[in-house]
């Protein structure tokens, strides 16, 4: 095994060395970085032309220059990292460190959703093969792969963002507007759950009636404006959260798990009136990390209670269920402060931004307008992105778990009399997410490079921004850094990817023979 | 559903070889192309895609003045993009300019009449009609398209074939080559070979990037190359004394010839998905010429005013590729001999019923 890494991390750096190489000379024959200041009629023009090449290194042929930017690369390994400058003389690393967190940040939630999303609505139309809501959900999923982003982008800004702001200005949900909610809603939640046709029609009735309660109240509560979830929904939605996790983790045959997760409906109410002050203005990322560590080990002491044997599913079934209801105090505090985020003078009753990725004019020090405005802004970026990525993740675990489903253990499991929850759950389900742990890391790495056309239609100054400079400017260095990363990630998601298919998939041996 | 008992189980093992039993009946004495024809031919969406597309290139590509290397053909629509016709102003809503004259809405309906009109996608800023622009990019696009997926094909094969036959230090050299064409993405390949080669024309363009999209097809071609090479027929084609030129394209190859088509047309709907958006970049098709995805670049500012400018351009990009899709999966239904037909409800009562006289 470790041969086996050793030998590919090798293999890794020559394929870093080859195709940085390639890049490099391709880059550099087809570039003419002094090309602008040729036709310039300034008098100092030799001078300038001269220091350029000079600066730029033109004398070394690009085979050679290569090598001389690769000294700096290598430089890694001794701690100073060298990846040149730009042509505004700046360090390449420093640019990087700056773009890098803000494409992370615009690509994770969107790669997050799209994998939660799609994963759901792949093995549901595995499940009903061939019924109509496979037809509709294929036909989706195809239009999707059709779409080209910057498409997408603009229609988003068009209807999500400048529309929504307007109607946000003065929002009254019509009667018409809550019909029509209601019908697409209950539509595609009855081909979802309703298998039977009988089944089709109650699904539906239940849908579009909450769906239109819902709407009505969130006219009436004025939601839109002034919205906030109080501890009488947080603990209704924390009982629905304990049922809905017990069922799809252990079955509601496990008592023991049932009780433990509904025992944390009572606790984060009570939470919820310990922490409400403790969220303030001074609020921090680490702060909320800490509480979410309190709410884990209540949770495990909560479930040990509880469980007496096989305690393994009850506390991951109650940590679960925990973080997810105690998370709905986080966003009960968000939309509290979606009111004075709209009051804000920079925001100014228009919050949806089809433009960049922060608000320079916010008021200082408010952790969570501050984090709002953040949230707010990644918005539409995220919708795009996750609207594009998840259609492939629909197609793919279809596939898996069809390819799954069919296999003699699978009849086994059905055969021995297991229910059919278990039987999807634990035998098919798992085996599905095997490939598709490795397609997630490969999409990660390969969805930094290809936020590109996003940040491009957003407006955002991550990797993508940095890259689009590079070639307009034709700065070479610039191009590499950016080019070094995104490939680093690449090759490294490979390997992690390789590594971690054979760590799930003990059929898999990886480094033995060939 | 609830427990099912053992009974339940070997039901359905006999039910599923009555299945079995329907599908085999209907392939008695065809060919392996009859096969692949008639169940390409069972997918509604992939035919009626295949149609649509039909449709879409002969109609672009006689619509205005169309390029086949030496050959030049005259388009049968009044305007060219190089023409400059009066704007129009005054009948249009909102005070906007050139809007468009296509009317779809029948008279009796209360509409204009189905026609066409003088400018039916509007006009551009200086009054070039729009039509013919968008007629003249999606020819670009379909045209980058198809000599992507030409070189990439090829190439892939080859490659893939070669790895995939040879197996050893030929298959390690030729896949680490495909493992660095990988790492470098699309985009950036297309943008540092846009930037310098788009103003060379969109053909030596798609000649370039056809280039470096042919690693994924390669990789694929080497699995089923490793597979087949296995295989009994290959033995005894090798027996018999066939050279290895003869196994490889005689032997392998047609097996192999789903996955290829398969792959190449799905590669086709994000060849042009690429192109659009090297174009949108703009280190793709540059002007005086025309795409797509410079059509799109151009005018996603006068969204709120004149929409159709970004309309109508972007319908023809989602149309393509949407077509291409279902084309695919019409395809790789058809090729994948594991995968089993829909069986309807009353053959499965048959089934059921053969199953329980049976037992």
């Amino acid at each position: 095994m470790l041969a086996f890494i050793a030998r590919r991390i090798g293999v890794l750096f020559l394929i870093l060395f080859g195709s940085s190489f390639i890049l490099y000379n391709l880059a550099a024959i087809a570039g003419d970085p002094i090309g602008e200041l040729r036709f310039s009629d300034d008098p100092e023009i030799q001078a300038q032309i001269r220091e350029l090449e000079e600066f730029l290194r033109l004398d070394v042929p690009p085979p050679l220059r290569y090598f001389i930017w690769l000294r700096g690369v290598l430089g890694i390994f001794t701690g100073n990292l060298d990846l040149g400058l730009t042509r505004l003389r700046l360090p390449v690393s420093g640019e990087i460190a700056t773009a890098m967190p803000i494409t992370i940040r615009l690509v994770i939630f969107a790669t997050i959703f799209a994998i939660i999303v799609g994963i759901a609505l792949g093995i549901v139309t595995a499940l009903r093969q061939y019924s109509r809501f496979d037809y509709s959900m294929t036909f989706f999923a195809f239009l999707l792969f059709s779409l080209p982003i910057f498409w997408v982008a603009v229609l988003l800004k068009q209807y999500l963002a400048i529309q929504f702001n307007t109607f946000l200005s003065d929002p009254q949900i019509t009667t018409s507007w809550k019909i029509g909610i209601g019908l697409v809603g209950s539509i595609f939640w009855a081909s979802l759950l309703g298998s039977k046709r009988g089944d089709f029609w109650k699904v539906f009735a239940i849908v579009f009636v909450a769906t239109f309660a819902f709407l009505t109240f969130v006219d009436e509560a004025n939601w839109l404006t002034d919205p906030e979830l109080g501890p009488v929904l947080i603990g209704l939605l924390a009982v629905g959260i304990a049922f809905g996790i017990t069922y799809l983790s252990t079955g509601f045959g496990n008592k023991a798990a049932l009780y433990a997760s509904l025992t944390m409906a009572p606790l984060t109410v009570i939470s919820y009136f310990l922490v409400s002050s403790s969220l303030n203005s001074s609020s921090s990322i680490p702060q909320l990390l800490r509480y979410a560590l309190i709410t884990i080990v209540v949770a495990v002491a909560v479930a040990l209670g509880f469980a007496r044997i096989d305690r393994g599913p009850v506390v991951r079934t109650t940590v679960i269920t925990a973080l997810l209801s105690g998370h709905l105090i986080i966003v009960d505090k968000f939309m509290q402060t979606w009111k004075p985020y709209m009051e804000e003078g920079a925001v100014s009753f228009r919050p949806i931004p089809t433009l960049g990725q922060a608000k320079e004019l916010l008021t200082p020090n408010e952790f969570w307008i501050s984090t709002l405005d953040i949230l707010v802004h990644l918005f539409l970026p995220t919708i795009a992105l996750t609207l594009i990525s998840f259609a492939g993740y629909i197609r793919y675990s279809r596939g898996t778990l069809l390819e799954v489903l069919n296999q003699d253990y699978i009849r086994t499991a059905r055969a021995k009399g297991l229910n059919e929850r278990t039987v999807i759950m634990r035998h098919a389900f798992r085996n599905t997410l095997i490939p598709l742990t490795t397609i997630m890391v490969v999409d990660f790495a390969g969805i930094v490079g290809g936020a590109i056309i996003t940040e491009r239609v957003f407006g955002w100054y991550g990797m993508g921004t940095l890259f689009n400079r590079a070639i307009t400017n034709q700065d070479l260095n610039l191009l590499m850094g950016v080019f070094f990363i995104t490939a680093t990630l690449a090759v490294m998601a490979n390997l992690i990817a390789d590594l971690l298919y054979s760590a799930l998939d003990p059929r898999i041996r990886v480094g033995s023979g060939k | 559903m609830g427990r099912k008992s053992k009974e339940a189980a070997l039901e359905e093992l006999t039910i599923e070889s009555g299945e079995n039993a329907i599908a085999n009946k209907e392939v008695e004495g065809l060919t392996q192309w009859q096969i692949i024809r008639r169940r390409f031919f069972k997918h509604k969406a992939a035919v009626a895609s295949l149609i649509f597309l039909t449709f879409i290139i002969v109609f672009v590509f006689s619509a205005v003045d169309a390029n086949f290397g030496p050959i030049k053909t005259k388009g049968w629509w009044k305007w060219s993009p190089d023409d400059l016709p009066e704007l129009r102003f005054g009948d249009c809503p909102n005070d906007t300019i050139g809007c468009p004259t296509i009317s779809l809405v029948p008279k009796f309906l209360g509409g204009e009449g189905i026609g066409l009109g003088e400018h039916p996608f509007g006009q551009d800023d200086i009054g070039r009609d729009y039509f013919s622009l968008v007629m003249k990019g999606t020819q670009r696009s379909i045209q980058v398209m198809f000599i992507i997926g030409f070189f990439a094909a090829i190439i892939g094969t080859v490659v893939g074939a070669v790895a995939g036959y040879y197996r050893g230090i030929v298959d390690n050299v030729l896949m680490r080559f495909t493992d660095f064409i990988i790492t470098i993405p699309a985009v950036i390949v297309g943008s540092v070979i846009g930037a310098k080669f788009g103003n060379l024309g969109a053909i030596i363009l798609a000649v370039y990037l056809g280039l470096f999209a042919w690693t994924g097809l390669s990789r694929l071609v080497r699995g089923e190359f490793l597979t087949l090479r296995e295989r009994e027929f290959v033995d005894a084609a090798r027996v018999a004394g066939a050279s290895t030129r003869r196994i490889i394209f005689k032997h392998i190859l047609p097996n192999a010839v789903g996955v290829i088509i398969v792959s190449v047309t799905l590669l086709l709907s994000g060849a042009i998905l690429l192109e659009t958006a090297l174009s949108y970049l703009g280190f793709g098709v540059v002007p005086p010429d025309v795409s797509l995805g410079l059509l799109i670049n151009q005018y996603q500012d006068a969204f709120t005013t004149r929409p159709f400018l970004f309309w109508y351009p972007g319908f023809f990009i989602v149309s393509i590729a949407l077509s291409i899709n279902f084309i695919g999966d019409g395809l790789r239904d058809a090729f994948d001999p594991r995968q089993k037909r829909k069986i309807t409800k009353k053959e499965k009562q048959n089934a059921r019923a053969i199953a329980r006289n049976q037992a």
